[in-house]
């Protein structure tokens, strides 16, 4: 047996973006064994209930998150609209799913850009990005931020978007898409991707369910899950079907990510297509009393807001389960049987969002 | 409503066999969370086939009970059950990977323990 190495890595480290540390276990360049440390910035914003009225809270949801801000606050506003039997009028329901999936395309382009620069890959890393600031430029147009939307709220939506600006969006998105399909074209056939990433970190079926893996963690070992298939906001009104790889591998979940930035702009035309008229929130009376668990499908997968209320203007309990949290075990999986080169691949595999995980 | 929820509230004698159910029965560990309510803390374990979520409930008198670990059944358990052991202090016995109260770096100790259920004594009280 060669001789143990333990290194650390993390939690800060040139690949890593946010802070998560991992005791990597070597024998020479292999790893056998790793354990992760997280809670090195942990802002406990889910106590921030007992001091924050419920439709003010919907503003801090939102921030626990700068890259999937919009969904966080859906999911609050969900959870909180369950408790109170609030029904949000059709056309708030298909403005939340476009920009859920606004969030969706830029969020994947984002983690492209990251992969590319993790396997040596700048150019990619460019022009991911380059397409990226063009969807963040749409948000801005239809909310008036690029990373905050500001736009969830319980009982419907703050903000409308008129029937020309959504042709214009449409349109414009078609061009996008061309360019998406250039450059996912370069990850899913070029050679020396294909070298970083087939084969690296697999993850069987049965280890991703087991191990309680979500998003396309989790579709890409072979498993049929995601969260809008439950049918919140209106994606019981859209027709898709979860996109699902089986190799488990680095380039699979890489393939789940590009084939659902394809996916998201089909949701977008189709809800653009059956958005009614109407209003956009309905009003809002009395307190939340009761609990509810609002479960939605983030760009890293199922997200978790458990709400608990007494009737009173403060919530008792919030707590939110991110899709990193949850990722976290399988990526102890991954690792081992990788070399310590692979760790910058492997670890952005997961589409880590710490911010996210340190709520 | 988006989805029917279950919810089971069981003793922690039960926790054991019940989670092993669960895992025979093809479900997947969503979270194990920990809630303070006046007089005790509530831990609930959810559990989610097909779109299907259940939730398993233990309700706590003090918070210095312990409970078994489950993640001898669910490996991810481990993660939550230091969480919640650093949120609020409730302990958990043979957990794969133990902390030692070090998986979030906060502060104060408990953060999330609003009030101490079981008080501790102070030196020389009687």
């Amino acid at each position: 047996m060669s001789k143990r190495t333990i290194v650390p890595f993390g939690p800060q480290h040139p690949v890593l973006p946010e802070p998560i540390h991992l005791d990597l276990v070597l024998e020479d360049e292999k790893i056998v064994e790793a354990i992760p440390s997280i809670g090195f910035i942990h802002r406990g914003l889910e106590k921030l209930v007992e001091k924050k009225d419920f439709i003010e809270f919907t503003y801090v949801a939102e921030r626990i998150c700068g890259i999937c801000s919009f969904i966080h606050g859906l999911t609050y506003c969900i959870a909180i609209e369950q408790i109170m039997k609030l029904e949000p009028p059709p056309r708030a329901q298909f403005l939340r799913v476009i920009w859920s999936e606004l969030s969706r395309i830029h969020s994947h382009l984002l983690w492209l850009g990251l992969m590319a620069d993790a396997f040596g890959f700048e150019s990619l890393f460019m022009h991911s990005w380059r397409i990226r600031e063009k969807i963040l430029d749409i948000i801005e147009e239809t909310t008036g931020g690029r990373v905050i939307f500001g736009s969830a709220k319980i009982g419907g939506v703050r903000r409308d978007i008129t029937d020309e600006k959504l042709k214009e969006i449409l349109k414009k998105l078609e061009t996008y898409e061309k360019d998406i399909r250039e450059v996912t074209n370069v990850f899913i056939q070029d050679s020396s991707v294909k070298h970083r990433l087939c084969g690296v970190g697999i993850v069987s079926s049965d280890e991703a369910y087991a191990l309680g893996a979500v998003g396309p963690t989790l579709r890409a070992s072979g498993i049929v899950s995601d969260t809008r298939k439950l049918g919140y906001a209106a994606y019981n009104q859209i027709d898709f079907e979860p996109i699902v790889e089986k190799a488990g591998d680095c380039y699979a979940r890489c393939v789940v990510r590009i084939r659902e930035l394809f996916q998201s702009l089909d949701i977008i035309r189709q809800a653009a297509a059956r958005m009614p008229q109407g209003p956009l929130e309905v009003k809002v009376v009395g307190f939340p009393n009761g609990e509810f668990s609002a479960r939605t499908e983030q760009p890293r997968g199922e997200v978790i807001y458990y709400a608990k209320a007494n009737g009173t203007k403060f919530l008792t309990r919030l707590r939110v389960r991110t899709p990193t949290f949850a990722n976290i075990a399988p990526l102890l999986k991954m690792l081992p049987g990788g070399s310590l080169a692979d760790v910058p691949v492997l670890i952005l595999t997961i589409d880590p969002c710490i911010s996210c995980t340190e709520r | 409503m988006i989805e029917e929820q279950q919810l089971i509230v069981i003793t922690p004698d039960q926790l054991q066999s019940k989670v092993e159910e669960m895992k025979q029965g093809g479900y997947r560990l969503v979270q194990i969370g920990c809630t303070q309510v006046p007089g005790s803390l509530e831990i609930n374990y959810s559990f989610d086939k097909a779109y299907t979520f259940i939730n398993l409930r233990i309700v706590l008198s003090s918070e210095k009970e312990t409970l078994p670990s489950m993640s001898s059944v669910y490996l991810s358990a481990f993660l939550y059950e230091n969480e919640i052991h650093d949120l609020y202090g409730v302990t958990f016995s043979s957990m794969a990977v133990d902390y030692q109260g070090n998986f979030y770096r906060t502060a104060v100790k408990k953060p999330f323990l609003n009030v101490m259920l079981t008080p501790e004594k102070k030196e020389g009280a009687a």
